[in-house]
């Protein structure tokens, strides 16, 4: 049975696009048949991100509004086999999405045997993010360790809870938590909230915690996800968090930096 | 400067520190809130204009919240009259 998932956060440019783009190709790359859909209707970052920017024909808004079909407007994607991107549309119009067109593509990508459908949410509240996460089974919540992405990650849980298709049938959405742009060395000096207090504050089961990178827009500039960068830090925060997220038990990693000698802690550098 | 912040820095408040604790409540609050009814607003109002029929009030001096208690719900209705010598 196919496990619709949404990326979400409240608070924009926190990373949510990065991280359905390692995800989904994570999942992928372990045998999952994985479509993932950028909801940030106008925007469309996901295909760069993807690196399938250049093969967009037909987008989501052409399938919602039988344009196109399901198939014409997937992109198989280059890189990793049982991966489909389905590609925002640069409308302007931000109620091309109704919630029954994206009802049906979404049924219609479980009838095709999707294992995983992810929903790569625009920033915000309002409509298009609740329609983001409205069908969904799970959601993974991008936080950053800061005051404004912790409170807005809070009022989309409060959504989740309240206005999701599984909240009006009664039943729950399951939560879990990705801490990214995470930096060990801030935290150790008391300048950035620490990974403890993040999850004691929104009280969700963390997935992982992905370190501040330098790899990231490195990935971003190539036109592939993070996750597929071998060896980087990122990476293997991701491939961590897949494993996880398929129920693999992975102790936490990235969260210290390497200690300095006290005689450097005292002078400085 | 970076020994004496090491040294001087361990029991003073980080920031972090300040921000979980602003963290705290806030979300207690906007959880609260967001769990209130939504007559809440309206029902506000309308109290205002009952009361400014009698006496002068400023807006901001009535504050109503809707706390459950030992499995009671307690709506709180708390407003500050005005000074005396001038609301005759
Ligand atoms: N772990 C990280 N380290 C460094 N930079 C990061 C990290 N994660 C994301 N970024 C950078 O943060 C920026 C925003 O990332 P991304 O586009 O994934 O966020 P978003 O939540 O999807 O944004 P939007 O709300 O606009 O959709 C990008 O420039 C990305 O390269
Ligand atoms: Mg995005």
């Amino acid at each position: 049975m196919a496990r619709v998932i949404v990326v979400t956060s409240g608070k924009g440019g926190v990373g949510k696009t990065t991280t359905s783009a390692s995800v989904s190709a994570g999942l992928a790359a372990r045998g999952h048949k994985v479509a993932v859909i950028d909801f940030d209707v106008g925007l469309r970052n996901l295909d760069l991100i993807m690196g399938c920017e250049r093969r967009v024909v037909y987008d989501f808004v052409n399938v919602v509004q039988g344009e196109a079909t399901i198939k014409q407007a997937l992109i198989k994607d280059k890189k990793t086999p049982n991966l489909y991107v389905l590609a925002a549309s640069q409308t302007r119009d931000k109620d091309a999405l109704t919630q029954e067109g994206v009802e049906r593509v979404i049924d219609e990508l479980k009838a095709d045997g999707f294992d995983f459908i992810i929903c790569d949410s625009p920033a915000g509240i309002e409509k298009g993010a609740q329609l983001a996460l409205y069908f969904a089974d799970e959601a993974i919540i991008v936080t950053n360790p800061e005051v404004s992405s912790v409170r807005d990650s809070d009022r989309i849980l409060g959504i989740l809870q309240a206005k999701s298709r599984r909240a009006e049938l009664g039943e729950a959405v399951k939560e879990h938590l990705v801490l990214t742009r995470y930096n060990p060395a801030r935290v150790e000096a008391g300048e950035m909230l620490a990974m403890n207090d993040v999850v004691e504050l929104l009280s969700v089961d963390l997935l992982g915690v992905v370190p501040e990178s330098q790899d990231v827009l490195q990935a971003s500039n190539a036109g592939t996800p993070v996750i597929l960068q071998e060896g980087t830090d990122a990476s293997e925060a991701y491939k961590d968090i897949v494993a996880r997220f398929l129920g693999e038990e992975k102790p936490q990693r990235f969260l210290t930096v390497e200690h300095k000698s006290l005689f450097r802690k005292l002078f400085g550098k | 400067m970076r020994l004496l912040d090491y040294l001087l820095g361990q029991n003073r408040k980080s920031s972090a520190n300040h921000a979980k604790d602003r963290l705290q409540i806030l979300l207690a609050h906007e959880r609260s809130q967001s769990k209130a009814p939504d007559y809440l607003p309206k029902m506000r109002q309308e109290i205002l204009e009952v009361i400014s029929r009698y006496v002068d009030i400023d807006e901001e001096n009535l504050q109503i919240s809707l706390d459950a208690d030992n499995g009671y719900e307690v709506l709180e209705l708390n407003l500050i009259l005005p000074d005396a010598k001038r609301g005759a």
